[in-house]
């Protein structure tokens, strides 16, 4: 194995409802959807209308502004509905599930193929989605030659899915995912793993890969945080990305000529009565796990704590995520809450005397334990936002708009799961994630 | 029950209200109650327990042993001044009654300020006057006019803070605005030897023998000169306090800057809660250091020849060193910036302070100095930075 990239700056938030090393099936899903919201800058063009009937990988939509980016109906069923937001938005497409029928699109072997041809296979067969991009975090675009292409393999985030347990078997589909990857880059495919577990043999034995280990606290486990310290983007470069779980989906397109999009996913939280990894398939809604979660006035949201989508108690898993976490709502007053010494309150810094208990596990909710202020205090952000970069800076390049300046400091590095940290930790209670996602689009917009 | 009869008038205070007017002050005062039931709503889900109020009532509470020291130096050196001995109750006392009225004053004038300021933006009040009001006395002399405590605070809050756009947009520390607006204001009320001990200027007052009221700083400043008056080093120990009447701080001065031992309680508490930065406390004392020894090298007058560590302990290096140069606001941003910047304030301090007697306190014009430039310091980190990424480029290309 090559030699440890340590991360010294970050945050691991302790979190109570860590889910226990236990594979149960979750209860049936009865309905599935794809939510447009789930990629950033998409304009979807529908391709089918409801009561039409679909199988597993029938195309739902296309992206209006390419057309050849398709998203596939999860399961096969009957479009249920079309669910409309303001300004007519899409906001998802409800599948009702019926007969188990898949499209069938043929197996291809990568080392016959050339990029071209496997480009147009994983466009067609509707898992193209699931690769993105850096700069901007969003979905590939099929025309670049990507200079490396980067797995994480390991989720560094509170609560986060453990990849080498669902991974612990070897998986044949990775294997596969990876060799059809491999034929889209110009570089390396690389896999990144954490120095505190022994990684899966899916991982270690994966050819055609490399392999880097990382060690240190959250967010090492973000794979803008290891493009940075591996071959970091520079202007005009592109790189592309992929969740372990999902390489194993376009593995299964590969050998087995179907849109299958079964995974392992976390249910965890201090809301849920015994948090566990379930098997489900893509967008299945919440109400499958009801028996689990606990009763009262919750926080449901699709991914984790820091990155996550908020969703109602009966919404759907987002199509990037493999987790699910629930917990309380904060809209309670607390009096003089900001005064009182704090032996049980979370906090990154030592303003409060909980910093005399670090092992401790929270059950954190959703307050913001203050009102939003102007940016006072600094040198915050830096602890928490392990690259070479000055997020204060960029920040505050994006707030005033400038493109060059945002360019110089970083742009096209990062995506609002990088500031996550530096948000959670923010005195001023800045919303930093969107602010970060509001100078990816005006990237975006400027050099379109 | 509190919490029914605030909900019960918050419906009078908001939109369409009775009391619309005041929504700002409304906030304010609930949000000092309770800390309120606001959610995330995008975003992270979980957020620090830390807010603004945390942040700067910590400031505040490390102020608190420089601000009683204060207020029982205050009586001491009346006491010594007209040669009496007093317990040490009936000093705080004496001190207590001239130092309130001035942190007092300074709350009401800022704060009224910030809240008719907040109610006009229809903003939320920040809690940043919060420190300022606090910090304002401090660096003023105990019998200071209360008319120009109130003056020179509506000076900072209008002119270096509101008009810049409020907290966190200003560039200088606003309670060394203040302080430096009535030292160019009116020099006579806070500079010389006269000013420095309650009660010495007032009619039919018998000072005890021998007692000058003159601080620390001022002593020194004039063995500055190079003529033939000059005075031997060790007519200057003679002449100055011990060093440990130094840094326990039973000396003349401003409320709060004479005691280091009390300056540094507080420094210890800002530095173990993580709220100032230890980058420039650190680098404002190695600063100061270095320029003391190289004066100590040149030698060329008394002054330059006095160790470097009496400048800690004089004046106001310690408390400018530990809650003014602090500022997170007008101090350098980013972390090697702040190294530079600490460094530069100490050296400067002492620069100002030993070839410049017009200027005996030099702190506070070194700060205010530094806070000018911390932006271009940051300008020039950030642009190495930018460089450095851009190097990386050229890398993969060649």
């Amino acid at each position: 194995m090559s030699k440890v990239i340590k991360i010294q700056k970050g945050l691991n938030i302790k979190l109570k409802g860590k889910a226990e090393k236990i594979l149960v099936k979750a209860g049936t899903s009865d309905r599935y959807a794809v939510k447009p919201a789930d990629f950033p800058g998409l304009t979807p063009k529908m391709l089918v209308k409801e009561g039409d009937t679909v199988k597993a990988g029938t195309a739902l939509f296309t992206d209006k502004n390419r057309p050849e980016v398709r998203f596939a109906s999860p399961v096969g069923g009957t479009v249920e509905a079309v669910v409309r937001g303001e300004k007519r938005r899409i906001l998802e497409v409800v599948v009702q599930p019926g007969e188990k029928t898949f499209e069938d699109f043929s197996s291809l072997k990568p080392s016959d193929n050339d990029k071209e041809q496997i480009t147009g296979y994983l466009l067609a067969g509707g898992v193209w989605p699931f690769i993105r991009q850096r700069p901007y975090a969003v979905i590939a675009n099929p025309q670049d030659t990507p200079k490396d292409i980067f797995i994480s393999c390991f989720d560094t985030a509170p609560l986060a899915p453990d990849y080498d347990y669902i991974f612990q078997d070897v998986d044949p589909y990775f294997q596969a995912g990876i060799d059809a990857l491999a034929q889209l880059t110009s570089g390396k495919v690389h896999l990144c793993v954490h120095s505190d577990y022994p990684p899966a043999t899916t991982f270690t034995k994966a050819k055609n890969a490399e392999i880097h280990v990382f060690s240190g606290p959250h967010p090492s486990g973000n794979v803008g945080v290891q493009i940075h310290h591996i071959n970091p983007v520079n202007k005009g470069e592109t790189v592309w990305y992929v969740n372990p779980q999902d390489v194993s989906v376009i593995g299964r397109l590969m050998n087995k000529g179907v849109y299958d999009v079964s995974k392992t996913i976390v249910l965890s939280g201090s809301e849920v009565n015994t948090p566990r990894y379930y098997k489900v398939t893509g967008g299945c809604r919440l109400t499958s796990f009801a028996d689990n979660i606990k009763a009262g006035n919750n926080r449901y949201i699709s991914g984790n704590v820091l990155t996550g989508t908020q969703t109602a108690k009966d919404g759907y898993l987002g199509f990037y995520d493999h987790q699910l976490t629930v917990i309380p709502e904060g809209n309670r007053y607390e009096m003089f809450g900001w005064a009182l010494p704090g032996f049980g309150k979370y906090s990154a810094g030592r303003t409060f005397f909980s910093w005399l208990t670090p092992n401790r596990e929270y059950a954190l909710d959703t307050n913001l334990h203050g009102g939003p202020r102007s940016m006072v205090v600094t040198g915050q952000y830096e602890k928490v936002f392990p690259m070479d970069i000055y997020p204060e800076h960029l920040l505050k390049a994006i707030m005033a708009g400038d493109i060059e300046k945002m360019e110089n400091l970083g742009i096209y590095e990062v995506a609002e799961e990088d500031f996550a940290l530096c948000e959670f930790v923010c005195t001023s209670k800045t919303e930093v994630q969107a602010i970060v996602r509001d100078g990816i689009n005006m990237m975006i917009k400027e050099m379109s | 029950m509190l919490r029914k009869y605030i909900d019960k008038l918050k419906p009078k205070f908001e939109k369409g209200g009775k009391f619309e007017i005041l929504h700002s002050t409304f906030e304010a005062f609930e949000s000092f109650l309770f800390v309120p039931d606001t959610v995330t709503r995008r975003g992270t889900h979980i957020r620090d327990a830390v807010d603004m109020k945390r942040t700067m009532s910590v400031v505040i509470m490390a102020t608190i042993p420089a601000l009683l020291f204060g207020m029982w130096n205050t009586g001491y050196q009346q006491a010594e001044s007209i040669g009496i001995t007093r317990t040490l109750m009936e000093n705080f006392w004496f001190g207590f009654l001239r130092v309130f009225p001035i942190i007092v004053v300074s709350y009401a004038v800022g704060l009224g300020i910030e809240f008719g300021v907040a109610q006009v933006r229809g903003h939320e009040v920040n809690e940043g006057f919060l420190v300022s009001g606090m910090l304002i006395p401090l660096v003023l002399p105990p019998d200071i006019p209360l008319w120009m405590v109130a003056v020179a605070t509506a000076f900072s809050v209008v002119f270096a803070k509101e008009i810049f756009g409020g907290t966190g947009m200003n560039i200088w520390n606003p309670a060394l605005i203040a302080r430096a607006f009535l030292f160019f204001s009116y020099p006579s009320e806070i500079s010389g030897d006269k000013v420095w001990v309650s009660g010495i200027r007032e009619e039919g007052v018998q000072l005890a023998e021998a007692f000058s009221g003159a601080t620390p700083l001022a002593v020194a400043s004039a063995t500055a000169g190079e003529d033939a008056t000059r005075v031997t080093i060790d007519r200057l120990y003679e002449q100055l306090p011990s060093l440990g009447d130094l840094f326990f701080g039973t000396i003349p001065g401003c409320i709060g800057e004479t005691s280091t031992l009390a300056i540094l309680l507080g420094a210890a508490l800002l530095l173990l809660t993580g709220v100032a930065s230890w980058r420039i406390m650190l680098s404002v004392f190695a600063g100061g250091a270095a320029m003391g020894l190289l004066f100590n090298l040149w030698g060329a007058n008394t002054y330059m020849e006095l160790p470097f560590y009496y400048h800690f302990v004089m004046g106001g290096f310690a408390f400018g060193a530990v809650f003014m140069a602090t500022d997170p606001v007008s101090a350098a941003h980013t972390g090697t910036g702040k190294f530079i910047y600490g460094f530069l304030t100490g050296l400067f301090a002492v620069l100002i302070r030993v070839l410049n007697p017009a200027y005996p306190e030099g702190m506070m014009l070194a700060i205010l100095l530094m806070n000018t430039f911390a932006p271009l310091i940051d300008h020039y980190v950030v642009e190495a930075n930018i460089r450095r990424r851009l190097k990386r480029l050229t890398a993969v290309k060649a």
